[in-house]
């Protein structure tokens, strides 16, 4: 359970602090999936890096599982995140140097996993994604979608409770696209907490709930089967 | 993350990077191996040096007319100076303590015999001298006792020497010709070898007398004295310089060395150089890490989109500050790894080529300078590994 109540997220740019989120509240229950849409630079990326402990509120309470979590330190912040939380990004973000079977081991070397178990844990996570053939494989040598799953298996591979992906398709063609977001919705399915920024419409329409932002503020909470094509433009208003 | 997390992606990192790495410790390695090679060579010549020295014990000491400090700079001397006599060596006898007195005069010469004639070093000295310098009789008898001053007619003959003149023949009871004078031969001396650059299986001996003769020699030059041990040294220096003083009128007109102080300022000039081996080692290290610090900061500036990466999965600032720490200590220890091998192998090289040359390289001379690189790879990584854990994740993530 995510509550969210009055977050704020200013960045000290020149006289006038820069305010990226300006008081957004909400809930977000276990297992749900939550599509955040908006126009570029609505402060949704903020939003997501916020839910993910990357960043930390500068004003406001964010309650992960009834703690708070706004005012951790950054070394407790770096445990949340270890454990409960996996991030799939745009650009995949996975290390050229190391093959997919490495990458996803990289969270639980963090953790220090013991190699036997991390070893069984990876084939399950790659198989989940089925890239189990490409286990040996380097970024260089897969193509976006397959990075993509990799990046999904890594996300994945701690058992976190929340999924966060910022525009996890939109590197990828929309074949790929489809099997990707597929994907996620598997894990939601399977119990997974997700969020989901996006600036596809089909996607929001999946998802349970919208939340639509502008100038750092949710200008609209809709279901997403309710999400009318002409929502994100109608939000401007 | 525990070591094995770090010796993985520590280790990985650095093996992704072979050439880049393998240049920017190239400075370590060379620095290493310069020292190994140089610390092989010094601590060689110690040892040969030292076992040279000791050779001839450490409860002697020599005496040596003129007053000659011990960096061989001669003091401002006026006025009458008086010689280094036989009675001088008579007088130091009596002192407590001392065992042996042996008067040196020293000439070159040709000794000839047998049809053949050999330009050696021709040794005045006594019955004493054998005892000083524990040297071993091989044939015959070494030089009679009795009064220095009779001066008879007799030589001892190295083995060197010996075998140039009469070969295998039998040679106790000929005579050998020395700058017009007819010794016989009365001994022949065991092989020694050479000592500090002398063979003295290739010299003779004969009275300290009858080689002043010889030469046309008014005193000695030098009076080598042996006591019961080393412990007396100082003691016995003292003593002589008493003595010898008294008896020059009151002036210290002559020097004494002892082997201590030989040791001492030998060990002062060894120093010295292992001194200049660490300058050396500390000037390359210096442009070592330099050159690591350089390598890492680039690296950390490349790799920012995976440490946003690596704190998004939970690595703490810490973990990041520790990783890139880590790698520049593989850096430096393999710079210091591939030195080593490289200064053992040239040494093995030298050795091949140059058998006689001394070289010795103490294992702890080894572990030192790995140690010594590792301590370089931190102290270079500090900065680079500073910027790393101080990137914010959502910045770092950005940044790619
Ligand atoms: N580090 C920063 N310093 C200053 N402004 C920032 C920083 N990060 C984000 N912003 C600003 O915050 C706003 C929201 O950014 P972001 O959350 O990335 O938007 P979105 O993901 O919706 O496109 C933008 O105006 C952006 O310029
Ligand atoms: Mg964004």
């Amino acid at each position: 359970m995510i509550e969210l109540d009055g977050v704020q997220r200013s960045y000290p740019v020149g006289a006038e602090p820069l305010v990226a989120l300006k008081d957004v509240s909400a809930r977000i229950a276990k297992g749900e999936y939550l599509a955040v849409m908006g126009p570029s630079g609505s402060g949704k990326s903020t939003l997501l890096n916020i839910l993910g402990c990357l960043d930390r509120p500068t004003a406001g309470s964010y309650r992960l599982d009834g703690r708070e979590v706004g005012t951790l330190s950054a070394d407790a912040l770096s445990e949340v995140r270890r454990h409960h939380i996996g991030f799939v990004f745009q650009s995949f973000h996975l290390i050229g140097r190391l093959s997919a079977h490495e990458n996803v081991a990289l969270p639980m070397l963090l953790a220090g996993i013991p190699e036997d178990d991390r070893r069984a844990r990876i084939s399950t996570a790659l198989d989940a994604v089925g890239l189990v053939h490409r286990a040996h494989h380097r970024p260089n040598e897969l193509s976006g979608g397959e990075c993509q799953r990799v990046a999904i298996a890594r996300a994945t591979v701690m058992r976190p409770h929340i999924l966060l992906a910022d525009e996890p398709t939109g590197n990828l063609d929309t074949a790929n696209g489809e099997q990707i977001m597929r994907l996620l919705e598997r894990m939601n399915a399977d119990g997974l907490t997700l969020v989901v920024v996006t600036h596809d419409p089909n996607i929001g329409r999946r998802s349970d709930r919208v939340l639509v932002l502008r100038d750092g503020e949710i200008v609209q909470r809709v279901p997403g089967r309710e999400l009318r094509p002409d929502a994100l433009f109608e939000s401007r208003a | 993350m525990d070591a094995a997390g770090y010796l993985e992606l520590g280790v990985g990192a650095v093996r992704s990077h072979r050439l880049r790495s393998m240049l920017s410790v190239l400075g370590i390695a060379i620095g290493i191996a310069a020292v190994i090679l140089l610390t092989s060579i010094g601590e060689g010549t110690r040892r040969y040096m030292l076992a040279q020295f000791t050779q001839f014990g450490t409860n002697i000491l020599g005496i040596n007319p003129g007053k000659i400090d011990t960096l061989g700079i001669p003091g401002v001397f006026g006025g009458t100076t008086h010689k280094l006599t036989l009675d001088d060596a008579e007088s130091i006898r009596r002192i407590p303590g001392i065992e042996a007195v042996a008067p040196v005069a020293l000439g070159q010469a040709r000794v000839a015999g047998n049809g053949r004639g050999r330009s050696v070093f021709v040794y005045g000295a006594t019955p004493d001298l054998l005892e000083v310098l524990k040297f071993q009789i091989g044939q015959g008898s070494f030089l009679p006792p009795g009064d220095p001053r009779r001066g008879s007619l007799v030589a001892v003959l190295g083995p060197k020497l010996k075998r140039e003149l009469f070969g295998e023949a039998n040679a106790l009871g000929r005579f050998v010709r020395v700058a017009d004078t007819r010794l016989r031969v009365i001994g022949i001396m065991a092989p020694k070898g050479t000592l500090l650059g002398m063979d003295f299986d290739d010299v003779a001996y004969v009275p300290v007398t009858t080689a002043m003769r010889m030469f046309n020699l008014d005193e000695v030059q030098e009076i080598d004295v042996s006591f019961a041990h080393e412990g007396l040294s100082e003691n016995v220096a003292e003593n002589v310089r008493d003595l010898l003083v008294d008896r020059h009128g009151g002036r210290e007109d002559f020097t004494i060395t002892t082997q201590t102080e030989m040791l001492r300022v030998f060990h002062r000039v060894m120093d010295a150089v292992t001194a200049t081996v660490a300058a050396i080692a500390a000037i390359s290290l210096l442009v070592g890490a330099i050159g690591v610090f350089t390598m890492m900061w680039i690296t950390v500036g490349e790799r920012v989109g995976e440490i946003g990466l690596l704190r998004a999965v939970g690595a703490t600032a810490r973990e990041i500050h520790g990783l890139f720490l880590f790698e520049a200590v593989v850096l430096t220890v393999m710079g210091g790894a591939l030195g080593v091998l490289a200064g053992l192998g040239i040494a093995l090289v030298i050795r091949l080529a140059a058998p006689g040359l001394p070289l010795y390289t103490p294992i702890e001379y080894v572990v030192a300078a790995l140690t010594l690189s590792a301590v370089t790879g931190m102290v270079a990584g500090v900065l680079p590994a500073r910027r790393a854990a101080q990137l914010h994740p959502v910045e770092a993530l950005r940044g790619e």
